[in-house]
């Protein structure tokens, strides 16, 4: 088999699973989608609009307007995170799905790829989600917001393959609190969803700077409001240097703890 | 002990070894399996039946020795040889979200057998597994023995030229096992190889044409069903319930006892013969005993021992 072949194998096999997965979505999609429409609009209408009238405007924006590009990068993080951990324990653990895989041709490598594409997935169905409201409450400025789309896509990519990591080490659903309550949240905090950044002593700026959620927001909100993009390389590297490192651990882990 | 010739075994095994925190739970196995067999393997728990089969499919890679399938060595080729290996594992993991034909179908995209021709297999499985009526209910409508059937039949969604089974019929009443049984033989007259594993010894004396009793990681014995019970026991067991000690010592008196056990209350006299026991036991007042030819569970038992396992 040459490698042409084998590239083109393991990319059916990995779209395999991702068929499996967003197969059973279509089966809850209703809940799931009420889910993805209806949370961020409460963020961004009740903290948008309530908080918006004591804050007035913030880096040259209404605060809803800088608000809603903090919620679309969040709401990718949080929408791969669960399905990358939640989900895919289920898959690995409770329901041995991946066990099942695992009797055919499939390789762990290749269930690790596929599940990582369906999170990334999960944060782009969210994102759009977010940005028909967005849009509805006028704050999408111009059609270039489409290019939030792959955006999301990285971003899901990213933090699904971190949550993966730390499914491939999980004993039970409640050790993601860990990782929530450790990790995502106070990153959620540090990373200019809610205030820019600026505004934080200069270490933790850093600390903000060091993670990839600050470099997601720092591509969406310019693409939002119509501002200007700097240093688009610098903030994809950061979020695919996090995304290839995880993939590549959680692939050994997952690797050793079924295969052994 | 039967040896395949080196270019008919499917599977090819030597000096294979798994060790898991200091015990060898694969212990120097060599085998070798024919096409068109079906062969048991039993073993108490922890024998090593279930990481034997783990090593058939690449799930558990050797520490050392070697293994071949389709002449293929493992686990380098695992993702090739499992194209062509069907498995039924110990634990069902069927999909709960999806009907019983949505699962054949999911699983066959996994080989990437194309949709139309998947379409039509799963028919056929349907039938084969007696599943037709039930192609859109849910999992959870499903009897433990319907389940059982489906996992086999999705065990058979790519064809497969090995069948790999692991305990398939462990918790299902007596039709539901008898249902797998006719399925089972009419694979092995298709020409499958199939692997078994199981607790129950009718199952294997019933199906299998060749039974290994497996212990400590190692074959004790490997043979046909009916020469292993004439190999490695005697012809006839008689089984003393709640007896006496002096009614014991009186049937102990036989000749022609070859061998004696005690488990519990139970005293077990091997022979070929064992008249003179028998006619003691008669004449006695004492009615709780049973004479029976030996079968696959005596052997079992003798290669094996009595204690438990746990």
């Amino acid at each position: 088999m040459n490698r042409g072949m084998r590239v083109q194998l393991f990319i059916q096999r990995s779209l395999a699973i991702w068929n499996r997965n967003i197969r059973v979505w279509g089966k809850l999609a209703g809940p799931s989608l009420m889910g993805n429409f209806g949370e961020p609009f409460l963020y961004l209408l009740v903290l948008g609009y309530g908080l918006g009238q004591f804050i007035g405007d913030m880096q040259g924006m209404s605060y809803m307007a800088f608000l809603a590009s903090g919620v679309i990068c969040t709401s990718a993080v949080n929408a791969a995170s669960f399905e990358a951990m939640y989900g895919a324990y289920t898959r690995l653990s409770v329901q041995q799905t991946w066990l099942g895989m695992l009797s055919t041709p499939i390789s762990v490598s290749e269930i690790v790829v596929g599940e990582i594409l369906w999170a990334a997935t999960k944060s782009v169905i969210s994102v759009v989600a977010i940005l028909i409201v967005a849009s509805g409450l006028g704050l999408v400025e111009s059609y270039w917001a489409i290019s939030i789309i792959p955006i999301a896509f990285v971003t899901g990519f990213c933090f699904a393959s971190l949550a993966l990591l730390v499914t491939s080490v999980a004993q039970s659903y409640d050790f993601f609190l860990y990782y929530t309550t450790l990790f995502i949240t106070p990153m959620v905090l540090l990373s200019g969803v809610f205030f820019p950044i600026q505004s934080l002593p200069e270490g933790i700026q850093y600390l903000a700077m060091s993670l990839p959620l600050y470099h997601a927001i720092s591509l969406v909100r310019p693409i939002m409001v119509g501002g200007e993009l700097s240093d688009i390389g610098l903030h994809l590297l950061v979020i695919i240097a996090y995304a290839g490192v995880a993939t590549v651990l959680a692939t050994a882990k997952i690797q050793k703890r079924l295969i052994n | 002990m039967p040896k395949a010739s080196q270019d008919l075994a499917i599977i090819q095994s030597t000096h294979l070894c798994k060790n898991y925190n200091g015990v060898n739970v694969v212990d120097d196995l060599n085998l070798s399996i024919e096409k068109g067999t079906f062969c048991g393997i039993l073993g108490p728990n922890g024998a090593g039946k279930t990481t034997t089969l783990r090593m058939f499919i690449g799930h558990c890679p050797m520490d050392s020795g070697q293994l071949s399938i389709f002449g293929k060595p493992m686990p380098l080729y695992a993702s090739v040889v499992r194209q062509d290996i069907g498995v039924v594992p110990q634990m069902d993991n069927l999909d709960p979200d999806f009907s019983v034909q949505e699962n054949l179908y999911v699983y066959g995209r996994f080989f990437g057998i194309p949709r139309a021709v998947l379409k039509q297999r799963i028919v056929e499985l349907l039938e084969f597994a007696s599943l037709t009526d039930k192609a859109n209910s849910k999992i959870a409508e499903l009897s433990g023995g319907m389940k059982r059937r489906l996992t086999l039949a999705r065990a058979l969604i790519n064809k497969p030229k090995i069948l790999i089974l692991d305990e398939p019929t462990t918790g299902l009443d007596p039709q539901a096992r008898q249902s797998i049984w006719q399925k089972l033989r009419a694979l092995k007259k298709q020409g499958m190889t199939l692997i078994l594993t199981t607790h129950y010894m009718e199952e294997a004396e019933r199906l299998c044409d060749r039974v290994m009793v497996m212990d400590h990681g190692n074959i004790k014995a490997d043979a046909a069903p009916k020469t292993m019970i004439k190999d490695q026991v005697e012809q006839h067991v008689l089984e003393v319930h709640a007896a006496s000690q002096a009614l014991i010592t009186a049937v102990g008196n036989d000749p022609s006892i070859a061998r004696f056990e005690k488990s519990g209350d139970i005293h077990f006299f091997y022979g070929d013969k064992l008249k003179q026991a028998l006619d003691t036991l008669e004449q006695s007042d004492h009615d709780d005993y049973l004479f029976r030819p030996a079968n696959l569970e005596d052997v079992f038992l003798k290669l094996t021992g009595r204690e438990l396992r746990e």
